[in-house]
Order: structure tokens, then C-alpha cells, then sequence
């Protein structure tokens, strides 16, 4: 009685009672398509966050002025109330630390622009002519600034697409004037449109001009909420990190004990945080997903010992014939593996339908994971195994005399 | 078949009523005690017996219930182990062995016809039949056709594809004789086999009981209650209180096909129907 033959035979058993074959199957492929599916929506929100970060560059460093404890006092950082981030500082970083590239700070500030007879409220920010290259955003038409734009405070503005669309609709907005606090500004370049960021917030609503004229012409302050820096490499963040550090401790003049008046992050931080928070939320996803595949495996064996029991007088008619308790044994073992692997590979099919459809339906991004199906696969013959071999090893036990008995 | 080459041998007419001496012995039980514990109580089923069947041979074993026919007939069958005593089938000592062993012996030498006829149900009558060359290791092919030449023999072609539901009791009779001859055993053991089937359908199996042992030699061993059953067999062992009380050959051995001619065929439209 070879492996071939045992199989046929399950598979005739199983033949001879479909509906509950397929209600068996259905806990497993429930469970199947559940973890694929789950494992699915966490890898692609994973992809997701990856892309982003790496979009922004994985070599940008944050640099923000105040640090989470200063004095006891605890201040947010980039507050607008410390005054710990300088331009000096900054000019110092990019004269004395090698491993930056470029660097440009920003200045928040909020203001109504007015052109002709429209007008619309708007985040202006000051930057440096680096920030483009820094940030990995270009400009689609017309030019960003200069630096001697930045150096003489000059009155010209880079808008976003939001803001193009609104102030002039249609219209090419290069070289209009644009009034910010009745002030007129020049209008040189348009960004190029990058689309809602994570949390749904529209990232074009903005207008660039050079930190100076925000400092001197719309704040009247000196003051600096955030720096991104460009490391040279991805790889020298971290040397960068500590030398920026080095460097601020000591133009600030700040004791050993002292605690950093500032604080520097690198997107490398970021992008592990955002990954460990995710791949806890898939692993949280699949835990649950996991309970329903294991709730299905005690379905296959449930159904199996019951028809292990209904079918005493067909395992006493094997064994009176010929057949082993190893042949019996094996037979309604390998049942209960087409079962549960039957149910996985149809469960595996669902689970890719719905991670396919959910991107369609409900907008999330999925990532149909190979690891989740193959591991689906494993997991399902292995549920097979492990809650098929009780109830396989009591119908091997019988005694074919009481079993043929059996009424 | 390989039994065809058996028939070779000296024509035994159903009357006559000594076995020729060059048959050789298919079973041969010597002292055969078995013990049954339940719970304090020490059951003695059988208490000393020793038989040898030739082959050949068309035994009926009778004998009250609790006589020990019941529990013969499963040490026969390589069901259950003597407590004492030896059991040689096929020139084969089985009394001492394993149950995987037994399983094989029972699959290689002996056939089984059940009263409750014992068929798998949802499961076509050639199916049934190939049942005992699956676990012997046929080979798929030899299997339907050693099947479908086997259910041939009991007069059921032109039924192979049928369920067991779809068949009358002597039809699912004659299924599970097909079934017991498939294997070409040494030893057909029908336990009961009419006792679900009315008079006439009774005398059918019979007959093709005869014809087995009358055209290919096949050894027999019938166990029944009714003594009108017993006769149509060659030998009659009867038991009582766990030993053989009386063994002799029958003197006038029924001929069901010759039964089967004078009988007025009754309902024969249940066999016509579907």
C-alpha cells in the first residue's frame, strides 16, 4: 500500500461526504486568506512609509533649535519661543563640518497673498536657495531663487500648485506680483505638485521665499524653527549627526553636564521608528488572523473524530480486509492534510483577491507578501498534521472485531 | 485465476462424502483456548478445540450464541489471537503473530462475507471490490479488471457502477462475496451471510457458494444458525460451551441450484427497477 494509494483513497473519502469536507475547509481558508490579506495591508502601509522616507532622502539630517529639557523646562522642539537655533550657527555648520553638503533653515510664517483681485491664505516659508536639492523637490517651471537673492533679502516668491491654482486659475503665474503684507513680491518659479502627504494634508498649499526677507520683512525676528542638512552620503548621517552636535555644544557654549539646547535627528531614525510601529501593527494583524486559522484547525479535527466515530464499521471493514493500522492511520491523516491544505490553497486565492481589491476599494496600499503565502502553506499542512493525527491514531486503534460490530 | 488450475484435481460430486487424502490441510487448529477477562470474570470461550479443514472443504460451523462459534470464527479469520493453543493457515503458523502481520495474512488469504453485507456506502460496487487489491498492492489496471471479472463471477455484470443503495440484499450479498473472492484467498469465511436475506435470495447465495467450491475448490467455512443453511455445506461442525460437540459430513447435502429451479421466481422486478 504505497503513499499514491493511500492519497486516492483519502481523496474518495473525502469525495463521499462534500458539503462537510467544504465546511471543514472553510475555517482554514477563513484563516488563510485572513493572514495573507492582514499581512498584505501591513507590508504595503510598510512599503508605503518606506517610499516616502526615501523620497525625502535618507541622508537628510534634522536640525530644530530647543531640545525636549532645557533647565527643567521642558520646550518642543523647533519651538518659536527658544531662540538656540542661529543663522551663525548654521553658516558655522557649513564652513566646519565636512560631512555636510548642503543645508538650508526654515522660517514658518503664515500670510494672505493678494494678486489682482484674489487672494489666499497660505504657509510662507523661508528658506535657502539649497532647499530644493535638500528637500528632492523641484521646480517645474521658472526658477527657484538664488543665493544672492537669499544674501540682499529679496522680495520674490516660489509658490505651490495649490496656490497657482488658486490665485491664477489658468493663468501663468511667473513674473506676476504677488502681495504679502501689502508688500510686492515677484513671482519666479512654480513647484513641481507633490500631492497629499500621510496624514491627508495638501503639501502644495505653500510658498517658498529666502529666510531673510521672512525674517527681516514679514516677522521682523531672527529666529529659526528647523534646518534640514544633507549629509554627503546616506552613510555619513551618523558622522554628521555628531559632528553637528560637537559643533553646536560648543558655540553654545554648553557645559559636559550640560543638556543639548537643540536637537539633531536623521531621517534613518525616523524611517525605523515608522518601520517599528509598523511592523508591529502587522504583526498585530496577523496574530489575530492567526487565531482564526488556528480556531479552523480544531474545525478539521472536531470533523474528524466525529468521523472517525461515524465510520467505525468502514475502518473495521479495512482492517477485516487486509489493510494495516498504519494504512488506516495514514488514510484519515492524509485526509485531514488534503483538508487543511486544500482550504490553504484556497484561502491563499481569497487572501490575494481581497489584497488585490482592497487598494481598489478602500485605498489602502497592500503588498501581497511571499512570505505570508508560503508560510500560509506550511502553516495549513501543518495545522492538517497536528490536529489530524489524534483522531487518526484512535481510528487506527481500533479492534476491527468491535469495529465491525459497531451499530 | 490461479484457482482454475486447482480444479484439476479428482471431481468431488456434492454427495460424496469423503475427502479425497491428497488434499492438504488449510486449517489446522490444535488446542485451542481462548480467555476473555471482564473486568473480575474470567470468560473461557473456547475450551480445548483442535479442527482441520482440507482444502476443499465446504464447512458449516453451528451452535448456539455464547457456544464460541462467534469467537472461531474471528481466530479463523486472523481477527483475534488464541490465548492458547497453535493455528497453522495456509501451511503458516498465525497464532503468534503481530497484528500487522494478521492484517496481511487476512488480506492475502482470507475472504470475508458479513451478514450486514459490510459494504462502504456512497461507493460503486467495483469500487467495493477493488477495496481488498488496494491493500495487497494490485496494481491499478489488474485491479478493475480483476474486479469487474469478480462481480462477473457472482452474476452482478452490467452492475459494477451501481451503490450499494441501489442494489437489493442479495445483490449487496453477492458484492461482498466478489469482494472476499478478489484476492484469490486461501479461505472464504461467511459469517452468517443469509441471515439478512429472505428465503429465496438465501438459496441464491448458496448457490453461488456451491458453484465456488464445486468449480474452483474453493475451501468454505460458513457460520450459521439455521440448520436448513448448514445443509447445503459438505461438513457440519456444531459447538457448544466452547468445545466442538459433533463434526460429521453431510449425508444429504442440499443442491441450491437445483432448488433454485423448482422455486417460483417471486418480485423478480425488484432486480429489473432503476
Amino acid at each position: 500500500m504505497n503513499l499514491l494509494m493511500i492519497i486516492r483513497v483519502a481523496f474518495r473519502a473525502l469525495q463521499r461526504n462534500k458539503m462537510r469536507a467544504a465546511l471543514t475547509m472553510l475555517g482554514i481558508i477563513i484563516g488563510v486568506s485572513a493572514v495573507v490579506a492582514m499581512v498584505s495591508i501591513g507590508q504595503g502601509a510598510q512599503a508605503a512609509v518606506a517610499a516616502q522616507i526615501d523620497s525625502i532622502g535618507t541622508n537628510l539630517l534634522f536640525v530644530s533649535a530647543g531640545a525636549q529639557n532645557v533647565g527643567g523646562v521642558r520646550s518642543g522642539t523647533g519651538d518659536t519661543g527658544t531662540n538656540t537655533l542661529t543663522v551663525e550657527d548654521l553658516d558655522a555648520i557649513k564652513r566646519e563640518v565636512p560631512s555636510v553638503s548642503m543645508l538650508t533653515p526654515t522660517v514658518n510664517s503664515r500670510g494672505q497673498l493678494v494678486a489682482g483681485n484674489m487672494n489666499w491664505n497660505t504657509s510662507i516659508q523661508g528658506v535657502s536657495e539649497q532647499y530644493p536639492e535638500v528637500r528632492k523637490w523641484r521646480v517645474q517651471s521658472g526658477e527657484f531663487f538664488t543665493e544672492s537673492d537669499v544674501r540682499t533679502a529679496g522680495r520674490v516668491l516660489v509658490i505651490g500648485q495649490t496656490i497657482a491654482d488658486n490665485l491664477f486659475a489658468g493663468g501663468d503665474p511667473i513674473g506676476q506680483t504677488v502681495r504679502v503684507q501689502n508688500l510686492p513680491f515677484r513671482v519666479i518659479g512654480v513647484m513641481v505638485r507633490k500631492g497629499q502627504d500621510q496624514q491627508g494634508r495638501d503639501q502644495d498649499d505653500i510658498a517658498f521665499t529666502p529666510y531673510t526677507t521672512v525674517q527681516k520683512k514679514i516677522l521682523g525676528s531672527p529666529r529659526l524653527q528647523i534646518a534640514y542638512v544633507s549629509a554627503v552620503s546616506p552613510d555619513a548621517t551618523y558622522t554628521a549627526q555628531q559632528q553637528i552636535t560637537e559643533l553646536l555644544r560648543q558655540r553654545h557654549k554648553l557645559n559636559a553636564n550640560d543638556p543639548d539646547d537643540f536637537t539633531v535627528r536623521n531621517m534613518s531614525d525616523v524611517a525605523q521608528a515608522a518601520n517599528e510601529t509598523n511592523s508591529t501593527m502587522t504583526m498585530l494583524l496577523a496574530c489575530i488572523a492567526g487565531v482564526s486559522l488556528l480556531v479552523g484547525g480544531i474545525g478539521i479535527m472536531n470533523i474528524m473524530l466525529v468521523s472517525v466515530t461515524e465510520r467505525t464499521r468502514e475502518i473495521g471493514i479495512r482492517m477485516a480486509i487486509g489493510a494495516r493500522s498504519s494504512a488506516v492511520k495514514s488514510q484519515f491523516l492524509i485526509e485531514s492534510i488534503v483538508l487543511s491544505l486544500m482550504g490553504g490553497s484556497i484561502g491563499i486565492l481569497l487572501g490575494v483577491g481581497v489584497s488585490l481589491a482592497i487598494p481598489r476599494m478602500l485605498g489602502w496600499p497592500t503588498l501581497i507578501s511571499t512570505m505570508a503565502i508560503v508560510g500560509s502553506v506550511i502553516f495549513s499542512v501543518a495545522v492538517g498534521v497536528f490536529f489530524g493525527y489524534y483522531p487518526a491514531r484512535k481510528a487506527a486503534a481500533l479492534d476491527p472485531i468491535d469495529a465491525l460490530r459497531y451499530e | 485465476m490461479q484457482a482454475i488450475q486447482e480444479i484439476t484435481k479428482p471431481d468431488l460430486s456434492p454427495l460424496h462424502l469423503v475427502q479425497g487424502p491428497e488434499t492438504r490441510p488449510v486449517i489446522q487448529l490444535e488446542h485451542i483456548h481462548k480467555t476473555y477477562t471482564m473486568g473480575d470474570v474470567q470468560v473461557h470461550a473456547l475450551r480445548g478445540v483442535s479442527l482441520t479443514i482440507r482444502e476443499g472443504e465446504f464447512v458449516a460451523i453451528m451452535g448456539a450464541s455464547g457456544s464460541g462459534k462467534s469467537t472461531t470464527m474471528n481466530i479463523l479469520g486472523c481477527l483475534d489471537r488464541p490465548t492458547k493453543g497453535s493455528y497453522i493457515l495456509d501451511g503458516q503458523d498465525v497464532s503468534e503473530m503481530t497484528k500487522d502481520e494478521r492484517a496481511d495474512i487476512r488480506s492475502h488469504k482470507i475472504g470475508f462475507v458479513f451478514q450486514g453485507f459490510n459494504l462502504l456506502s456512497r461507493t460503486s460496487a467495483v469500487e467495493n471490490v477493488e477495496l481488498p487489491m488496494l491493500y495487497a498492492g494490485v496494481s491499478g489496471s489488474q485491479r478493475h479488471a480483476r474486479a469487474i471479472a469478480s462481480l462477473a463471477a457472482v452474476g452482478l455484470a452490467g452492475r459494477e457502477q451501481n451503490h450499494p443503495n441501489q442494489l437489493s440484499g442479495g445483490q449487496q450479498q453477492r458484492v461482498a462475496v466478489a469482494r472476499a473472492l478478489v484476492n484469490n484467498p486461501a479461505l472464504i469465511l461467511a459469517d452468517e451471510p443469509t441471515g439478512n436475506l429472505d428465503s429465496r435470495t438465501a438459496v441464491e447465495v448458496m448457490e453461488i457458494f456451491q458453484r465456488l467450491n464445486r468449480e474452483r475448490g474453493i475451501t468454505l467455512i460458513l457460520v450459521t444458525h439455521e440448520p436448513d443453511i448448514a445443509q447445503y455445506a459438505k461438513r457440519v461442525i456444531v459447538f457448544k460451551d466452547g468445545k466442538i460437540r459433533k463434526d460429521y459430513q453431510v449425508e444429504d447435502q442440499r443442491n441450491a441450484a437445483e432448488e433454485l429451479k423448482n422455486l417460483p421466481v417471486i418480485e423478480d422486478d425488484e432486480e429489473e427497477d432503476e
